[in-house]
């Protein structure tokens, strides 16, 4: 087992070492990243839920009027209009994230931008199209980040009151089949968003429940919907009397919100969620294949507390399997970041960079390491495997990015030789050593302390 | 102290060989491929029109739908066969229709029907199922289970090009990605260190070697003829630019042991001034294809089939905005050697009102997996019970149309 080192605890737990930035004396001081008041947020802005909100209504009540009208040049004039604002949504969310990065570089340690990643992935949505496409960071913003360090039952609760959420699993279809909807209209269940959650959210795919337990859960959630592009409980949805879900019963004839919410609270709680929370976070932080003493140490101290996330961090910081070398590798967004900051990038660089600079630098490095931003490939988010990253694809986009981006985003690039120890901090490897001092030029020597694996593994 | 001369022992010393010698520099092995024929797959995404693209003029329906587009032989349309002709943005194409090697299957279509949606109807084509089997539980792609259980076939068998994973490839035989976009471009120097860095860590030293190995192979000219400016006979010039990377590096895979590469062509949506779109979209196709061809060969084209498949087709009537909406069927073209070409293939269904979906778009008259899986038992000797079970489960294969030579 390995001791606690203050400068793996930010290239693991945060956004990565910084020239001159702290690092904390123990593992408490990684933790104290998440107390006090939310300072980055404030200063760097995403675009709140409103302003989405504004430009979905006023989209709605120009498609209205479109109707009603039989002037073709009347038509051509609200098609304009609606177009202009669908085009609004392009720098609000450019805007969102730049400052998703802007707040990575600017973190000390940078726990607190990590377990936001880390919660919107295991939360991911999926939006089809329309302005919730450019809306993601918002939802993140609105139910994950504020969340993260409460009780696992409030970010489930948090979760399941957004419009995206609900859409993307196609919870806004669902209704119980002896609802007043299903009796007038003919519809019924939908179940994606109750297998999902019990899937991915808690229990596991591995975990104890059966199909029955599916559909009774797809019976609950019925009544969580969309009306107007924000949440609504919809009784006329809601599956009256009572529902057996996981061995208890929710729900009476008196149908409300707060049912919903105690089997969010018990899911919470259910040995598997404990395990299958555990593991993740350690597969994530640390490694593919995570020290089962870990896990279950974890996993223990989560139900002990009832389901609070700090103590879950907690008992994955105090354990020393969590000071092993050689971690997990980054994802690609995570990557970019670390880098960044290793590289001392001013965050107001990032709120300024254009929107070519963005694309280059940022879209382009993103999708050829195989994350094009905000589009998982299914409701499971981003792969944890190593292997599924470092692929001929993935380590060319990365490689590509360490040799080219660190020239177009300083004027003076830093020496090599002290860029090594402010990147990987102040004992890095013989061999990346070797190469910072040896390579032939300055671009190279940056490039390949970025590329060494020493730098793309947590 | 030299540093050159300190690096060269530190390196020997650490990897215990010569630079020469190292993995990095070492070509990957080739293995024997499972099959000689060919299959490149181009999804055109955006739902293409397929009533523009093989215009049917000979249908006296067409003109009343089609005020400014798809106007047949009167505007500069390529007559095929007295029936279909040829948008003119395509009309590169015409060369390959006469030696029997471009053929179209029209009127066809995916199970997909009526919400029309990009995203839903791409899986669908992609996934290769029926509309039975629900969204979440299409997870993998149709080429990929072609190649499940198929002795010899390995990772390098197909290649999926392009940086955005394609859904028809997905699935548990492990098969290539690469994007000609990704670019190393290294310094013998910076080789050798990022060498040295990965040298403890056999992921990223493995990965490494193997994108070093596709970047070389890219950059060194093709061993055939010189095909840069090459006439091939009674062909136009072959045009190449950043649009035809994609055919440059499925070329280039083909001729060693890739058997099938797939890859997407974007842009088909067009609700708005189509005439302009569609011809310059239909002329980057057909820039594709002739690099295919060129950079293939004459031996390889020989066996080789080039499907250019769709999510679905577009509304039979032009809308207020000398566009087109999202329709039901549309059609596949199919290129290659390997195809009897030189036809209009599929029922066809007319264009009076009644004829037409929901009187309003062109009626699906045959399923377009029965057309790839017909190809698919042509080109690999894939049996049928197979396609039809495991490729695309619940399809009735019907009468094979012979596309496959």
């Amino acid at each position: 087992m390995a001791p606690y080192d203050p400068y793996l605890a930010v290239r693991r737990f945060g956004t990565g070492l910084s020239p001159n930035g702290p690092v904390p004396a123990d593992a408490g001081g990684v933790l104290a990243d998440l107390d006090g008041p939310d300072t980055l947020r404030q200063q760097f802005e995403v675009p709140p839920i409103e302003t989405y909100q504004a430009i979905d209504a006023e989209i709605v009540r120009l498609r209205k009027a479109k109707r009603v009208t039989e002037d073709t040049d009347e038509m051509a004039r609200l098609d304009d209009a609606a177009a202009a604002q669908k085009a609004k949504a392009a720098p609000l969310f450019a805007q969102a994230v730049r400052a998703r990065i802007a707040r990575g570089i600017a973190a000390p340690i940078g726990f607190r931008e990590r377990l936001e990643w880390f919660w919107a992935d295991h939360f991911t949505v999926r939006p089809q199209g329309g302005i919730s496409r450019r809306a993601v960071s918002t939802y993140w913003e609105t139910a994950i980040r504020p969340n993260v360090s409460s009780h696992f039952a409030q970010m489930l609760r948090a979760v399941a009151m957004q419009p995206l959420m609900l859409g993307s699993l196609d919870q806004n279809r669902s209704s119980g089949p002896n609802s007043r909807f299903a009796k007038e209209r003919g519809e019924g269940l939908n179940e994606n968003y109750a297998r999902e959650m019990i899937e991915l959210h808690t229990l596991g795919a591995d975990g104890s429940y059966s199909q029955r337990d599916v559909v009774e859960l797809a019976r609950i959630l019925a009544g969580l919907g969309i009306r107007r592009g924000a949440f609504e409980w919809q009784l006329r949805r809601v599956e009256p009397g009572e529902k057996r879900f996981l061995g208890k019963v929710y729900g009476s004839d008196a149908p409300k919100l707060e049912d919903v919410f105690a089997a969010f609270d018990d899911l919470a709680l259910h040995p598997d969620t404990a395990r299958h929370l555990a593991r993740k976070l350690a597969v994530h932080f640390i490694s593919d294949t995570p020290d089962p003493g870990l896990v279950r140490h974890m996993a223990g101290r989560y139900r002990a507390s009832d389901g609070d996330l700090t103590a879950l961090y907690a008992a994955m910081l105090e354990h020393p399997a969590a000071w092993k070398p050689f971690g997990s590798v980054k994802w690609p967004f995570e990557y970019l970041v670390s880098g960044l900051k290793a590289l001392g990038v001013p965050p107001e660089r990032v709120m300024a960079a254009s929107r070519r600079d963005m694309k280059r630098g940022f879209y382009v490095p993103m999708r050829l390491m195989g994350q094009t931003y905000q589009r998982p490939t299914g409701p499971d988010g981003w792969a944890e495997a190593d292997s599924a990253w470092i692929t001929p694809q993935g380590i060319a986009g990365r490689i590509q990015w360490a040799m080219n981006a660190p020239a177009s985003l300083l004027d003076e690039l830093p020496d090599p030789r002290r860029f090594l120890t402010d990147a990987l901090g102040p004992s890095p490897t013989s061999s990346v050593r070797f190469a910072a001092f040896n390579a032939e030029s300055q671009r190279e020597g940056v490039g390949i302390v970025l590329a060494s694996s020493a730098f793309q593994r947590r | 102290m030299s540093g050159s001369l300190n690096r060269r022992l530190f390196l020997n010393g650490l990897l215990g060989c010569s630079v020469a010698a190292s993995p990095l520099v070492t070509p990957i092995t080739l293995a024997s491929a499972p099959w000689d024929t060919r299959l490149v797959v181009i999804i055109l995404r955006g739902a293409m029109d397929g009533l523009d693209v093989v215009q049917p003029y000979g249908d006296p329906g067409l003109s009343g739908l089609r005020q400014t587009l798809s106007r047949g032989p009167e505007a500069d349309a390529v007559d095929l066969d007295g029936f279909y002709a040829l948008h003119p943005g395509f009309s590169a194409m015409k060369p390959l229709w006469d030696a029997g090697e471009l053929a179209f299957a029209h009127a066809v279509s995916t199970p997909y029907r009526d919400k029309r949606s990009h995203f839903d109807g791409q899986d669908l084509l992609e996934a290769g199922t029926g509309m039975d089997v629900p969204r979440q539980a299409r997870t993998d792609g149709w080429l990929n289970r072609l190649l499940q259980d198929v002795p010899g076939v390995n990772a390098q068998t197909t290649y999926g090009i392009g940086v955005d994973e394609l859904q028809i490839t997905k699935g548990t035989q492990d098969v290539s990605r690469w994007s000609p976009d990704a670019r190393l471009r290294l310094s013998p120097q910076a080789q050798q260190l990022l060498e040295l860095v990965y040298h403890d860590d056999p992921l990223f030293r493995d990965a490494a070697v193997e994108a070093i190995d596709i970047t070389q192979a890219l950059s060194e000219a093709p061993d055939l003829e010189p095909v840069e400016n090459v006439m091939m006979e009674g062909m136009m010039p072959v045009v190449r630019g950043g649009g035809t990377r994609v055919a440059e590096f499925a070329a280039a895979r083909l001729r060693e042991e890739t058997r099938i590469a797939a890859f997407s062509v974007n842009g088909w949506d067009m609700h708005a001034r189509q005439g302009l779109a569609m011809g310059r979209r239909l002329s980057g196709l057909a820039d594709i294809i002739n690099v295919l061809r060129a950079d293939l060969g004459t031996e390889i084209w020989g066996k080789t089939a080039v499907l250019a498949m769709t999510e679905f087709g577009r509304t039979a009537r032009e809308n207020g905005s000398q566009g087109t909406d999202h329709g039901t069927a549309g059609a596949m073209i199919m290129a290659g050697g390997a195809i009897r070409g030189g036809r209009v293939y599929g029922d066809w269904p007319g264009l009076s009102d009644t004829a037409l979906y929901q009187g309003r778009d062109l009626m699906p008259t045959q399923d377009i997996r029965a057309y790839a899986g017909w190809i698919m038992r042509g080109l690999f000797g894939i049996e049928q019970s197979r396609i039809e079970r495991s490729l695309f489960p619940g399809l009735d294969l019907d009468v094979d149309p012979g596309v496959i030579l």
